[in-house]
């Protein structure tokens, strides 16, 4: 679904990613990881469509059709969704309403017909439920005011109202504690499907605990220098980055 | 092409004026200039007793010892008051019964505007008092109000029906001589609205009057008196809009309120009036003086959403004249393009326990500028007063300007002030977030300007508060894409 050939992308005049490729099938679950500054939120933002970062060579194709001239709007209806590492707070708009708009704008794209809001009211408490998440996180302005795991949990709700094809999620557990990790471990679990891919972006293993990845990619210095399976992250953990990169 | 942030930006901020049409009505139109001539003319075309020449004339001699006002943050050239046309009516030759008697031309100007007074008539039980070019065309409703005894006509029926409540009360709360443009509207006022709403009713419907300015180079000089007799209840709706001109049209009304004791007078305004073009030729300069009283335990209320106008100049006040009285208000501005808006409250406290609350919300765009002004005057005898007020500005664009003058003056040591004011930005963040969530840039600015001022539009009534809110997607983010 997913295909990354040479990426190379600049932001501000940097070079951070350098010749990246990257492939995901259908249903995969891929953990990259990699130190500080290695390029991974980058990576995040470029399949997203942030427009901050200047892709100079290279292609990202998402069901054969070259994105990167897609705006952000258009790859989100194609079925792209980022879970963001910074969810950012948007006062006096509340989750239900920001999710509805965001439901139906989607649903608009597909030629399906929009949601009321009895009808998405009735699926987001049935997602909350899911996500063990309370019913008043609806009437609460995006992200205002929230704790860092109410953020991480708020996106990952937003996962389940948009139902991706690509769900890309950037250092999803910073700022956890362990009790709130589990619960949104558990709540991307339950969102894994045969037709759902994921790209996890992680600092650390401890998230790989939780959610097991079918590919593991090491990411240093803009380009993917070492990819494997599950086993890989733990060799990482035991003797860190050093040992890989050498 | 993906659109960068800047493009985004002057599109979504450089909409054009949706209302600009012109009406082919037969006006009743005086020449241009302003002297004791044209005053008495006005005087006379609307049969006006001679104590309300007297007025008028009196006003304009103080005008004559007054300038123009430059202490506001706008700049503009010096009005030329005898480059105005002073008086415009439809040739309307009787007063019409009912609507069949309408020149089907306003009715069509109605229905573009949106607001078919059938409709709201049978829909929102809305009774509008709908004024284009300085006359009352109908008054709806006057029956069933007429009932519980309230009265809701023009100004210029009041002054002929109700001589004794009109002497009485118009210029105790903006005299002539409180500044330029009041002595101005004193002088040479047109049209308006006249509220009373006698001892202990509730007024079972929102009075609305719907302003319009349609004669090219006419100044609209409304006045608008309510009167809120002891116990009771009006809820006052009013919004504006005009047609594309090139020239600047002035318009200085007065609005006043008088709050008896223990009542409450709910002030709401959507002003849209036509802002100029993108070069800021054009577009209606706005200046307005509006100021209530509140009586023991009375409450008034000031609502505004302010979009259009080039030049708003308007500090909707409130003198908290008996214990316990309260004032409020609730702004929301919006300037894009060229516009220029110095706009506030005061909010003088004179009784015991006397509470005010100010929000002001400022929306900048394009090379726009904005100000909030505000006086917060606890008087010595002020006791315990209390006073709350917030000033947020939002800026879009880097080109645009927010400013904050508040002024607070406490003369006693047991009241209670505070003030909070915030300046934010829409951040790429902000929209990149939402457009990640499938929004896109329209519907975000729209989004997150409506958030922005959800305090303020909570406080607009119903019907309100939805065209409010259509007005500021229209006004910030029309033709994106």
């Amino acid at each position: 679904m997913l295909k990354i050939n040479n990426l190379h992308c600049n932001v501000n005049d940097t070079k951070v990613l350098k010749g990246l490729s990257l492939s995901v099938n259908e249903g995969e679950v891929h953990a990259i990881m990699g130190p500080n500054g290695s390029g991974k939120s980058t990576l995040a933002s470029v399949i997203a469509g942030n427009e901050n970062y200047e892709v100079t060579n290279g292609s990202v194709r998402f069901f054969d059709k070259d994105i990167l001239d897609e705006a952000a709007e258009v790859r989100a209806r194609m079925g792209v969704f980022m879970s963001f590492q910074y969810p950012v707070e948007i006062p006096g708009v509340t989750v239900s309403n920001f999710i509805k708009i965001a439901v139906n704008e989607t649903r608009k794209a597909r030629d399906l017909k929009k949601l009321s809001s009895a009808e998405l009211l009735k699926l987001m408490r049935h997602n909350l439920d899911l996500l063990k998440m309370d019913h008043h996180f609806l009437s609460r302005s995006m992200n205002d005011g929230f704790s860092g795991g109410e953020k991480k949990r708020n996106e990952i709700f937003q996962l389940s109202m948009l139902e991706p094809k690509l769900a890309i999620l950037d250092e999803t557990d910073s700022g956890l504690d362990i009790d709130a990790l589990k619960i949104v471990s558990s709540g991307v679990n339950s969102l894994r499907s045969e037709k759902r891919s994921f790209i996890i972006i992680t600092h650390y293993q401890r998230l790989l605990d939780y959610i097991k990845p079918d590919h593991v990619h090491i990411l240093h210095n803009g380009k993917i220098i070492k990819s494997g399976n599950a086993s890989l992250a733990l060799e990482l953990e035991k003797n860190g980055y050093d040992g890989i990169i050498k | 092409m993906k659109k960068t942030e800047k493009q985004i930006i002057k599109e979504s901020t450089e909409g054009d004026y949706k209302y600009g049409f012109v009406s082919n009505i037969e006006s009743d139109t005086i020449e241009r200039g302003l002297s004791e001539k044209t005053i008495r003319l006005i005087s006379s075309k609307k049969n006006e007793p001679d104590w309300m020449l007297e007025k008028r004339l009196a006003a304009f001699n103080l005008l004559k010892t007054m300038r123009q006002p430059r202490w506001a943050h706008i700049k503009y050239p010096e009005i030329d008051l005898q480059n105005i046309i002073y008086y415009s009516a439809p040739k309307a030759k009787v007063l019409k019964k009912s609507l069949d008697e309408v020149d089907p031309e306003i009715l069509k100007t109605l229905n573009r505007l949106g607001i078919s007074i059938e409709e709201q008539k049978r829909l929102t039980g809305v009774a509008v008092d709908v004024v284009i070019d300085s006359v009352s065309i109908s008054t709806s409703f006057k029956e069933k109000l007429s009932e519980l005894g309230i009265i809701f006509c023009s100004i210029s029926e009041a002054i002929k029906k109700h001589p004794e409540l009109v002497k009485k009360y118009i210029g105790s709360v903006v005299p002539a001589k409180d500044n330029y443009f009041a002595a101005l509207n004193t002088a040479v006022f047109s049209d308006g609205s006249f509220c009373y709403i006698p001892e202990g009713v509730k007024c079972p419907m929102e009075l609305s009057t719907y302003f319009r300015i349609n004669e090219a180079g006419t100044g609209q000089f409304e006045r608008t008196l309510i009167i809120a007799e002891k116990n009771s209840y009006v809820s006052y709706l009013e919004g504006c809009t005009a047609p594309i001109r090139d020239e600047n049209q002035l318009h200085a009304a007065v609005v006043e309120l008088i709050a008896l004791d223990s009542s409450e007078i709910k002030y709401s305004t959507v002003q849209n009036w036509y802002p100029g073009d993108k070069n800021g030729k054009g577009g209606v300069y706005n200046f307005v003086t509006k100021r209530g009283v509140a009586h023991k335990k009375a409450k008034i209320s000031w609502t505004q959403v302010e979009t259009g106008s080039s030049i708003t100049w308007k500090y909707p006040s409130c003198i908290l004249k008996g214990d316990d009285s309260v004032g409020e208000f609730f702004s929301i501005a919006v300037t894009k393009n060229r516009q220029q808006a110095d706009t506030g409250t005061k909010m003088i406290h004179m009784g015991k326990r006397t509470k005010s609350t100010i929000i002001s919300k400022g929306i900048s765009a394009g090379e726009s500028n904005s100000s909030y002004r505000g006086l917060v005057n606890i008087n010595r005898g002020a006791v315990n007063a209390r006073n709350f007020s917030q000033c947020d500005s939002l800026l879009i664009g880097g080109r645009c300007g927010a400013h904050t003058y508040p002024f607070i003056k406490v003369k006693n040591n047991t009241s209670m002030i505070e003030h909070e004011a915030t300046t934010s930005k829409i951040g790429e963040d902000q929209m990149f977030y939402c457009q990640q969530r499938g929004i896109g840039e329209k519907e975000a600015v729209g989004l997150i300007v409506n958030g922005y001022c959800k305090d303020v539009l909570q406080h607009l009534p119903m019907e309100f508060a939805v065209e409010a809110r259509q007005l500021l997607e229209i006004t910030l983010e029309d033709s994106v894409g």
